[in-house]
């Protein structure tokens, strides 16, 4: 072999996290939970889909000037033969959508010390951040790509069975209900992240993970409905109850849970003009007496800001943690 | 390892095996430095909380030279190389990698640097070459120049015919051939290998070695390596630095280190063939009145050959042969004889324990069955079984840091 001179292309400054980053991408690609989670993001959406399409068929064939009908496939609870009622589309998602974010992220940097391939890492010419940056967004990127053809595919499953076409504001709303998801997906991979820079084992990361999923997506509602209940119960006083649920419902959008829930509604539904009870008597009067209308995109989304800008901070937060975390660790285990 | 000589492409800097030499003043401190040194520290210091993983280090490696770094678990030798990558903060003092502060510019220290680290890993579900690919992708490689520098590493480390397979199918050997060759994808000039050679078989660790040696001859790059394995430093290391809770005891050629450390005695082995213990008491009394023996005692086993020691100032030649004179004259029946040689090991253990015996009474009670000469004496610890128990005063003394070898010592010994 001939000598090769060093090349003075490779003093270039480069961004290492793109290289981490594409690497991760990759090895995201061809993972066996890559595919696995297609298929179970596939199901949980495909199956709501399908019976909400069949109860809108019924509903539909009698109505001529439906607005908004196309995007009741995301929202609509159906039933399933008149008796059991399946979550929507939407709220099947929010179940499931955080295992996204975990599955790529609780072995991140765990994954990296138990290999024993993190000191080889560090000793490239990459600074200390390449790696979790670079690991962070190559998560981003396959959580974007997994949510646009998931939803993408039942979108068009949807379009066929119902044969209705959205019109381009349904369509808008799909668009930025599908970015507050990936916002949620996000929030559980900068988690995921932190599990993997504060646990030193996967396998226990992925346990508490598991944990924390089932935990605030499953029980965190009834866990924070009996701490309302003894903080401030639903009694005496109509002023009062309004009062006290107005705190109980302030409670529950500690999880994000909640937060996401109440999001993906109002992007989804046009019908809904309020994510809150009202908080005093007058107010709820005035509730009862609005008319049934149809918000436009806006004025939805004006109504959901809060709850994006927390979702936001939360996932600013715990990655910023994993972070700071990771940046002081030492090299050695 | 199909390596064959002449694999390895020289580079502009032609190296020569002694081409260390140090330029007149390149000690007098940072802004002397010559070219050659490659790694300097000065009072280079880490504290864990309490701990001090490295004391007030002063370590130079220079271009062309293989410097092995020996020392217990925890001596402080992993926290040391990671201080010279920036991977780690010193406490205090200065490091100086290819003439730059890896604490303040690690990406240029990290380019030129290749390291390999204890207990080497690689991602299992890619192959040998995979792998080697990422790690020049992230040292900015061209896509061409990497194809062929690593189809060159893996050649010889002797991985080219298992280059596609995962590297979950890997022996732990095979693993550490990758990770010298993943050291070497970067063409770097300077190569940390942390325990290369722990799971490689003997035969496959006298190819690696071989491989160091040619690395160093023929590109002119510097190696540091830490090991525990105390033959293959001896074989492979120019220069031998011993480390201690932290410091450096003592750095040098073998030859500096025998004299530093060794009890400046000599020694012969003596095998004869005695029929019984009338014929031995005979021999061992003819051996011991010869001018210039000390004492003449038993190996560590019972058939073991005898050692005699000379006394310090004997002339060694002269001794020895009026000990063949006696041999022949007396008919003692003689199967072997032979000078004995301080192997690494012998003083490695004594630099380890040095500080402490220096301050412990005379006759040290670790080891009875040769009486030292003289106070604060060792004996040459060359067939007593590799770990012995330490005397209990050995613990309970400070370690003195012994008085490094002058520059002075040293170069004239380089030259």
């Amino acid at each position: 072999m001939s000598a090769v001179p060093v090349q003075p292309t490779r003093s270039v400054p480069g961004s290492g996290w793109t290289v981490v980053a594409a690497k991760e991408f990759g090895d995201h690609l061809l993972s066996a939970r890559f595919t696995v989670l297609v298929i179970v993001l596939g199901l949980a959406a495909a199956i709501p889909l399908y019976f909400a399409a069949s109860a809108i068929r019924e509903v539909a064939s009698g109505v001529t000037d439906a607005q908004a009908i196309f995007i009741a496939l995301f929202w609509l609870a159906p039933s399933v033969s008149g008796q059991v009622t399946l979550p929507s589309v939407a709220g099947f998602l929010a179940y499931v959508a955080p295992l996204l974010g975990l599955a790529f992220a609780f072995d991140a940097i765990n994954g990296e010390r138990a290999q024993g391939t993190l000191p080889r890492l560090l000793s490239q010419p990459i600074h200390r951040d390449d790696v979790v940056n670079g690991k962070f967004l190559a998560g981003l990127a396959v959580i974007g790509l997994v949510l646009v053809s998931v939803i993408g595919a039942i979108s068009a499953f949807g379009l066929i069975r119902l044969g209705i076409v959205p019109d381009p504001a349904e369509l808008l709303r799909i668009v930025l209900w599908v970015l507050v998801t990936f916002v949620y997906v996000s929030l559980w991979l900068a988690f995921g992240m932190l599990l993997s820079v504060v646990v030193r084992r996967a396998a226990t990361s992925a346990l508490i993970g598991f944990g924390a999923w089932l935990l605030l997506t499953f029980f965190g509602g009834l866990i924070v409905s009996l701490i309302g209940g003894f903080i401030a119960p639903l009694t005496g006083s109509a002023e009062e109850i309004l009062r006290n649920n107005g705190m109980q419902e302030g409670l529950r959008r500690l999880l994000p849970d909640t937060l996401y829930r109440e999001a993906s509604l109002s992007l989804l539904n046009p019908q809904v003009t309020s994510v809150s009870t009202p908080a005093t008597i007058g107010s709820y009067d005035q509730a009862q007496q609005r008319i049934p209308s149809l918000l436009s995109l806006d004025q939805s989304f004006i109504l959901v800001w809060p709850q994006v800008v927390g979702l936001v901070a939360m996932m600013v937060a715990c990655f910023a943690l994993a972070y700071v975390l990771f940046m002081r660790q030492e090299v050695r285990a | 390892m199909s390596a064959s000589p002449g694999r390895i492409a020289p580079k502009k800097r032609p190296g020569r095996r002694l081409a260390a030499a140090p330029v007149e003043g390149a000690r007098s401190g940072f802004e002397a430095e010559s070219d050659s040194t490659r790694i300097r520290t000065r009072g280079l210091t880490k504290n864990y909380d309490d701990l001090v993983a490295v004391d007030h280090l002063d370590l130079d490696v220079h271009a062309g030279e293989i410097f092995g770094l020996l020392g217990q678990n925890g001596a402080g030798k992993t926290t040391t190389i990671l201080m010279l990558l920036g991977l780690t903060e010193p406490t205090s003092g200065s490091a100086r990698v290819v003439g730059l502060d890896p604490a303040r510019a690690p990406l240029q220290v990290k380019r030129r640097v290749g390291y390999m680290p204890d207990s080497v890993g690689f991602y299992g579900d890619l192959s040998g070459r995979e792998n080697l690919r990422y790690t020049a992708r992230l040292n900015r490689i061209p896509r061409e120049l990497a194809e062929t520098t690593i189809e060159e590493v893996l050649e010889q480390v002797g991985l080219a015919s298992r280059a596609e397979d995962k590297t979950d199918t890997y022996s732990r050997g095979m693993l550490q051939r990758l990770g010298i060759a993943d050291a070497l994808v970067k063409d770097p000039d300077v190569l940390i290998l942390d325990e290369p050679t722990t799971a490689i078989d003997p035969l496959g660790v006298v190819e690696v070695l071989d491989l160091l040696r040619r690395l160093v001859d023929e590109r002119g790059m510097s190696i540091l390596l830490s090991s525990h394995l105390l033959n293959q430093v001896q074989s492979v290391c120019d220069r031998i630095g011993i480390f201690a809770s932290g410091r450096l005891i003592g750095q040098g050629t073998m030859a500096q280190l025998a004299q530093r450390f060794g009890d400046g005695r000599h020694q012969l082995e003596i095998g004869l063939d005695l029929a019984n213990g009338d014929d031995g008491s005979r021999a061992r009394a003819k051996l011991a009145a010869v001018p210039g023996v000390v004492s003449v005692d038993d190996g560590a086993r019972d058939n073991d050959p005898w050692v005699v020691t000379m006394a310090p100032g004997a002339d060694p030649i002269a001794v020895r042969s009026e000990v063949l004179r006696v041999v022949a004259t007396e008919g003692l029946p003689l199967a072997s004889i032979r000078a004995v040689v301080p192997s690494l090991e012998d003083i490695y253990r004594r630099a380890v324990a040095r500080p402490a015996v220096a301050s412990a009474p005379s006759g040290s009670a670790g080891t009875p069955t040769r009486a030292p000469a003289s106070a604060g004496d060792v004996p040459a610890a060359r067939h007593e079984p590799a770990i012995q128990p330490e005397p209990a005063t050995r613990t309970l003394d400070p370690v003195e840091p012994v008085t490094l070898p002058t520059p002075e010592t040293s170069r004239e010994d380089r030259a």
